[in-house]
């Protein structure tokens, strides 16, 4: 039981930091994207977005690789720690935050311009009101990562190492158990990932301004 | 002689704060429940927190060529000779021995159960074509069933009957019980497994089952980096008399899961 809580609460605060991580490289991202000109702009607001899928288990090996005592960055020392999930998580969660985040801000943008201009804004100057305007849409992006990388298991497998007490999160429990046939603490671990994964939805459709 | 033990554990305690050392293992050691239960002795002892990485051998013998394990505990005699050909670690030290065995469906369709010859097994299930389930993940024990194939004088890849499901022993089992498949395990793994459906042991006892385990200890000349130190604490405890026995202690549904053998040749 002491392990299925470690799992739970190595989970949020990974996810938790990665999320934070991934909102404000994401919402600067974005409004860069949305504001400023520049040549090859289209081509970065696509690559934003194509890179919203990114595949986790590529991510996970290639920083790996990067991790690895024999790779760049191995004098860290991050490969297996939970920074190291992090920093897979927010890879991962950043596109996707920008590139919702930047959608919002585009739209606001075109709609708003015209007047914020001939209130004497610049467009630097414009930004907070532009995120003021946009910040349902900027929440649920902000989940929508959060979702990301809560559910996430391949990449945090490869560079967390699902070492117990240490770096073994839910998803990652999932994938043990499972495989040494204990499909009853499997399912738990499932259903309390379910119910967390459901409440951020939830929150998020509410964010929204959907009515339900 | 006490103050000179006295101020070991002080200095070995004191090291114990910042002292963790990454073992790079195999899912059969570790999902057996073997580290979890003599690893909070060893790390009570010298203070020394082990951080297990369980992987498949060749994957482990990987994870420790890259710099990324302190400690290998692998069990595989032909990958662990090309990882100290290459430079990596120093002479394996055998700590314990299992056993494998073919587990399968209670219907038996090769009609091997009770048997004590693997390559008879082996050539009446290529015979009868029953399913066979390997783990394609170049682990010990993928390389151990792959050498007996070879002893048989099979060459089973590409047949319909032969499974690859490249993945752990728990997904093989798993795949195995699902799919009425013959498969080689190790004990430690099927003990402790929990979805066994129809799976029952089939062919054991056979001499070539032997499965050994070696802790090897990484080349300092090769890697430099890695936390020798601690990591030789860790290897000696295991190989001394404290760490046999309480690698001897491990048993599930009264079966004994290691056999310590640490300094003498092993007993089939």
């Amino acid at each position: 039981m002491g392990s299925l809580w470690e799992a739970v609460s190595l989970s949020l605060w990974v996810s938790l930091s990665a999320t934070l991580i991934a909102a404000m490289l994401g919402i600067t991202l974005a409004a860069t994207l949305a504001l400023s000109e520049f040549r090859l702009r289209r081509a970065c607001v696509l690559a934003v977005n194509a890179m919203m899928g990114l595949p986790p288990v590529v991510i996970g090996l290639c920083l790996y690789l990067l991790l690895s005592h024999s790779g760049p960055l191995g004098w860290l020392g991050l490969l297996f720690t939970p920074m190291a999930m992090v920093l897979a998580q927010a890879v991962l969660a950043t596109p996707i935050i920008a590139a919702l985040v930047h959608r919002a801000l585009e739209q606001r943008w075109a709609e708003f311009s015209g007047p914020l201009r001939v209130f004497g804004a610049t467009r630097l100057r414009a930004i907070p009101t532009l995120l003021a305007m946009s910040r349902r849409a900027i929440a649920t992006a902000i989940l929508a990562g959060f979702g990301r990388c809560l559910s996430e298991v391949g990449a945090v497998l490869i560079v967390g190492g699902n070492i117990a007490g240490h770096t073994r999160s839910m998803t990652t429990s999932i994938v043990l158990d499972t495989s040494m046939g204990d499909f009853t603490s499997a399912l738990a671990l499932g259903f309390i990932l379910i119910g967390i994964s459901l409440a951020v939805s939830a929150v998020g459709i509410s964010l929204g301004g959907h009515r339900l | 002689m006490k103050h000179l033990i006295a101020a070991l554990l002080l200095l070995l305690s004191g090291a114990a704060h910042a002292e963790s050392i990454v073992l790079a293992s195999t899912t059969s050691v570790d999902n057996s429940g073997l580290l979890a239960k003599i690893l909070p002795v060893f790390t009570a002892q010298t203070g020394i927190e082990v951080k297990v990485i369980a992987q498949g051998t060749g994957q482990a013998l990987a994870t420790a060529a890259h710099g990324d394990a302190d400690l290998v505990l692998v069990h595989d005699p032909d990958a662990e000779a090309k990882f100290i050909a290459e430079g990596h670690g120093l002479k394996p030290v055998e700590i314990a021995w299992n056993d494998f065995l073919f587990v399968g469906p209670k219907v038996d369709p090769a009609h091997i159960a009770g048997g004590t010859n693997a390559i008879t097994a082996l050539r009446a299930i290529a015979a009868t074509g029953t399913p066979f389930v390997t783990r394609g993940d170049k682990s010990g024990t993928d390389a151990a069933e792959k050498r007996l194939w070879k002893k048989a004088g099979i060459a089973p890849q590409g047949q319909g009957w032969y499974r690859d499901i490249g993945g752990g022993m728990g997904a093989a089992l798993n795949a195995a019980a699902a799919m009425d498949a013959v498969l080689l395990t190790d004990r430690g793994t099927w003990l402790s497994f929990q979805n066994k459906r129809n799976l029952v042991p089939l062919v054991e006892h056979d001499p070539s089952f032997i499965n050994r385990y070696d802790v090897i200890e990484l080349n300092p000349a090769t890697h430099p980096t890695a936390k020798l130190t601690a990591a030789k604490v860790l290897a000696q405890w295991l190989a001394s008399r404290e760490g046999q026995t309480a690698i001897g202690a491990l048993a599930l549904g009264g079966e004994q899961l290691f056999h310590p053998d640490a300094g003498k040749p092993y007993l089939p």
